[in-house]
């Protein structure tokens, strides 16, 4: 690891500032990504900004009919939270599946997103359940926050303060882990709005992070059940391909892990 | 503790310093003024080294020095050698490249070290590491060994003609091809071993400090074998005579072979602190640890099996091919020949067997031993052929092998091995018993109610253990002799020390040896301590690998005993005015049979030592030191069956059942040979599941950390069902076999065996990952639906 400077921050505000004000500084919120990517020497970022100790991003309140996460809230705190698994318990198992226990337990919802790695759950469950990101400048829909594979709308000094999950009627997310890493190799998230509309959003397939099945909504939307997407698969030529699984592979398991999702809300 | 002796589970004594955090390995070694060495290493497979320039990392702040190997070549610091001649067919013998430390000409593997730098900090001499710059020349590179070994394929080492280092046979070629000509059935198939990393826990570190005042060098390392490594880096390294070298190898966490070899780093380390006058310590990071640990495996096999019409086993002919890396490792030439080739016979009669091993240079991580060595190749093969021939002849697998088990001891083999004992009709049938292997139909037909596939595979090994009779070895290559050494130390007050050759790293020693001490005295085994892993301490020994700290080690402990409980009893018989036949020797004390008369253990170890009143001419002390030069190999066996359930939507592989039914002769302590069958099975199950060493057509390891490389988990494994049968084996004191790899060596068959009967496809190779099984289930149900 290559020297850097720590400051913990107490306030969104305060912390993009110092983070404006270095030299190349990045946020740090449980560091499960940065930190070991600093360790093999991949990141040299001058300045830590540690955003874990910041009232206004820790904690889940209820936010209309859904639910509202701050962005240095911890997976663990989400998986266990009783709201979320009343409200949105696709949401609280997803979270509860993400890593593992020491992980869920540093790891938080706002590091994740700002990651946006394509193998990353929680990108799923932003775009399937029509969450909006809150950042320390402004409000992102989920869908205009993912733009590609580690890529998102977010200015460097721009932080996630939050994250607002409307209620759905229904949820339910079903992953293939990566043999090696645990990640996502396939990870669906389905969802039913309270309105009835149904989304279904896809993880670590693609080649450009997480996308929607709208095949696949559209036949949820007039048959809610498993059989509906047992034959829609998104075309290989957009999937990712590796040593673990070809892109035919992963378009297979994305029918799958829709199926099982569908099954399981 | 407690009085525990042979066969108590005692619970073991080195564990409350390693869960408390009190171990001590080479990393908490601290030495003052001490630097910190990091190595530059090559970032490509193949490459000339054009030149290399420091200037910028020498003016870096606690920069002491940056050394390479023109400056190694120029100390005089020899090649690193490999200890195992062996004769092509031909007569030739095998073509070694050299191999330096420090690398100044050509780099033949990704990560390959072309400098070091020593600074005050680790930080800094990473740093420093990273600002030399090495201009290179990119050659290309040759990754897997039937590609080296093709006509115009790229040379990798002047010394090695075409890449081929030997073309070694063992057996009767002409009486194989005569046994096929009458073959009423013959099974053919292409194998791949899969290559591996031994990944563990500690990665190797070193720590080298030079006295100059003494001209005496310290190396702190992650050695299997501290005087194996002294003997190699005095008598062909030229680092420093072995009188002024002592090697400690303090606590170590895991080898599986890799720590058994000497490599460059350290090597390095002990250079490098005299050469710049400060200790120098390295210790390994993960991603040297992938690129530099001695890989395990990697073979590419043709087998053909010959039955005759009653489907006894006529005949086995096998060619392989096997990928020894870019250099020859301390044992490389060993593994793919004397320790794979002769254990093809497996379990079985098999009147007569060829093979030809071709072993190739490539661009890859250099290829040793590795948990099991050569016998994992062999068993896998012959188990894979085994469970196909009987497939393709309409018989049960377990019956095809009980029709061709060796069934009558000493049995010689067509390929050197004569098996002294055995019972493999009654491991067969505990595991058969155990799984319920009749109930499979029924349990098929469950799993298929649910959309899911099952398989049961089998797996009969027999390995070779207890590494070996000196002479045996010496007429087959071996540049050493693989006796062991111990001396047990009786202390005036009656504790006892036991210094011994064998090093434990993970394997309990402290433990079972001391139980040894326990039977033998009646001795509390607090009473008792181990000492190993120190060349100034141990007299000599030849360090722990191919599972012979059991039938090697404690043997030679067992002889240094003797001595003692000879003297001990002369001792008692003088003092008690008895006659020495009329001494027992019960409960810590020296009785005089038929009488009350009684000494404690203590007392006459006091006896010995104040001298006062010993038996006419005897010299004080009692102290004995015993060498132990086994007769025989020794031949573990057993059963392994492996039950898995499919999802043939994923390629999901669930083992759902595994039996271990082994034969590891006498068991001193049987937790800790049940957690060797665990960590065994589940490497072996890893092999054959998950783990995978893949390369890049340009020789960059594609699975250089744990992101890629998939090592096995505790929800990867069942709860494992084991069983022993105590075949004694005849060639040593107690009767032990070995269990340190039977489970590496015996499972990766059963539950590839296991994955094929599900799947009705035989088309499988290692490791069968979701990917490959789905593919092969798509392709079965296709199949089925036309």
């Amino acid at each position: 690891m290559y020297e850097t400077n720590y400051h913990k921050a107490s306030s969104a505000a305060e912390a993009a500032d110092l983070v404006s004000n270095s030299e190349d500084g990045k946020f740090l919120g449980g560091g499960q990504t940065l930190l070991p990517t600093m360790k093999q020497r991949l990141a040299a970022p001058s300045d830590l900004v540690d955003v874990t100790g910041i009232a206004e991003m820790n904690g889940i309140r209820e936010d209309g009919g859904g639910v509202a996460i701050g962005g240095a809230t911890t997976h663990a705190e989400v998986a266990a939270s009783a709201l979320v698994k009343d409200r949105l318990p696709g949401l609280a198992s997803l979270a509860g599946g993400i890593g593992d226990p020491a992980v869920r337990h540093m790891g938080t919802i706002g590091g994740s997103v700002s990651n946006n790695d394509p193998a990353a759950d929680y990108p799923a469950a932003l775009v399937a359940l029509g969450a909006t990101v809150v950042t320390s400048k402004r409000e992102i829909p989920a869908e205009g926050f993912f733009t590609g594979m580690f890529e998102t709308a977010l200015d460097d000094d721009e932080v996630v303060v939050s994250v607002r999950f409307p209620g759905a009627s229904a949820s339910a997310y079903s992953k293939y882990p990566n043999p090696a890493s645990r990640y996502a190799m396939a990870g669906v998230f389905v969802a039913k709005g309270s309105d009835g509309s149904v989304k279904v959003a896809v993880t670590g397939a693609g080649q450009d992070g997480v996308f929607r099945m709208g095949d696949m909504e559209a036949a949820l939307a007039s048959n809610w059940s498993a059989d509906a997407v047992a034959g829609i698969s998104p075309a290989a030529d957009n999937m990712l391909s590796d040593i673990h699984g070809s892109a035919a592979y992963r378009a297979n398991l994305v029918t799958v892990m829709a199926k099982r999702a569908v099954a399981a809300a | 503790m407690a009085v525990e002796g042979i066969g108590a589970r005692a619970l073991r004594k080195e564990d409350k310093r390693f869960i408390t955090g009190k171990g001590n390995y080479t990393d908490d070694m601290v030495i003052p003024g001490m630097g910190f060495a990091a190595f530059v290493r090559s970032p490509h497979a193949h490459a000339k080294v054009k030149s290399i320039d420091s200037s910028d990392a020498l003016k870096m702040p606690g920069v002491d020095a940056v050394l390479t190997g023109d400056q190694l070549v120029g100390d005089g610091i020899g090649n690193l050698i490999c200890g195992w001649m062996i004769h092509s067919k031909d007569g030739t013998p095998m073509k070694m490249g050299g191999w330096r430390a420090l690398e100044p000409e050509i780099v033949r593997h990704v990560g390959q070290a072309v400098a070091v730098v020593v600074a005050d900090t680790q930080a800094q001499a990473r740093d420093a590491a990273d600002a030399v710059v090495v201009d290179y020349e990119e050659l290309p590179a040759v990754v897997e060994a039937v590609d080296a070994l093709k006509p115009g394929a790229r040379q990798i080492h002047p010394e090695a003609e075409g890449n081929l280092i030997f073309d070694w046979e063992i057996g009767d070629e002409a009486a194989t091809d005569a046994a096929f000509e009458k073959a009423a059935h013959v099974t053919r198939m292409e194998i791949r071993n899969n290559r591996l990393v031994p990944n563990p826990m500690e990665p190797r570190a070193a720590l080298a400090d030079y006295n100059d005042a003494e001209e005496h060098h310290t190396l702190y390392t992650t050695s299997q074998n501290p005087h194996v490594a002294r003997l190699v880096l005095s008598a062909f390294y030229a680092v420093a005579p072995e009188h002024k070298l002592r090697v400690i190898a303090p606590d170590v966490g895991g080898g599986f072979g890799s720590k058994i070899y000497i490599y460059p780093e350290e090597m390095v380390c002990l250079w490098a602190s005299k050469r710049i006058g400060r200790p120098v310590k390295w210790v390994s990071d993960r991603t040297e640890a992938f690129l530099t640990d001695a890989h395990g495996r990697d073979h590419q096999s043709e087998a053909e099996l010959a039955l005759d019409a009653d489907n006894k086993i006529l005949g086995l002919r096998v060619k392989t091919v096997a990928n020894i890396g870019a250099y020859m490792s301390l044992f490389s030439s060993s593994v793919p020949t004397y320790l794979y080739a002769t254990l093809l016979s497996g379990q079985y009669n098999i009147p007569t067997i060829h093979a030809n091993v071709k072993t190739a240079y490539t661009n890859t991580t250099p290829v040793d031993a590795y948990r099991g060595a050569g016998r994992p190749e062999a068993t896998y093969l012959v188990e894979r052929m085994m469970e196909t021939a009987a497939r393709e002849v309409g018989l049960s697998p377990a019956e095809f092998r009980r029709k061709n088990f060796v069934k009558e001891f000493p049995h010689q083999t067509p390929v050197i091995m004569c098996y002294d004992a055995g019972n493999h009709d009654a491991t067969l049938d505990a595991a058969l018993k155990a799984i319920d292997y009749d109930g499979i139909g029924a349990r098929k037909a469950e799993s298929a109610s649910r959309g899911k596939l099952r398989g049961i595979g089998l797996s009969c090994y027999v390995e070779a253990c207890g590494i070996a009779p000196s002479a045996a070895v010496g007429s087959l290559g071996a540049g050493v002799g693989l006796w062991e050494s111990a001396e047990v130390r009786v202390n005036p007050i009656g504790t006892i020390e036991v210094l011994t050759g064998s090093h434990s790293h993970g394997q309990g020693h402290e433990t079972t040896f001391a139980q040894l001490i326990s039977e033998r005295f009646g001795l509390d085994t607090d009473a008792v301590s181990i000492v190993h892993g120190d060349t100034d301490k141990v007299q000599f020994g030849m360090g722990t690998y191919g599972s012979r700290s059991g039938a090697v080690g404690m043997s030679a402990i067992v002889k240094a005993l003797d001595k003692v409980e000879a003297k001990a009893k002369k001792i008692a018989a003088h003092l008690m005015e008895a006659s020495e036949g009329d001494i027992q020797i019960e409960g810590g004390e020296l009785k005089v049979a038929g009488t009350d008369k009684k000494l404690s253990f203590t007392e006459v170890a006091l006896a010995a030592y104040t001298g006062h009143n010993l038996p006419e001419g005897m010299e004080p002390g009692l102290k004995e030191g015993a060498f132990y030069d086994p007769t025989n190999f020794t031949f573990p066996s057993g059963t392994y069956i492996c039950e898995v359930e499919i999802d043939p939507e994923t390629g999901t592989t669930e083992i759902v059942n595994f039996v271990a039914a082994d034969d590891f002769g006498k068991i001193i302590n049987p937790m800790i040979v049940e957690g060797q069958v665990h960590g065994g099975l589940t490497q072996g199950i890893g092999q054959a599941l998950l783990e995978n060493a893949a390369y890049d057509e340009n020789g960059q390891l594609l699975t250089a950390s744990y992101m890629d490389y998939t090592m096995p988990r505790a929800d990867d494994v069942p709860n494992f069902q084991l069983s022993t049968h105590e075949t004694l084996c005849p060639g040593n004191p107690l009767g032990m076999k070995g269990c340190g790899e039977a489970g590496a060596i015996g499972s990766p068959p059963a539950v590839i065996n296991a994955i094929t009967d599900a799947l009705g496809n035989n088309d499988l190779t290692m490791p069968a990952t979701p990917q490959k099984v789905w593919a092969l289930a798509q392709a079965s149900a296709k199949q089925a639906a036309e």
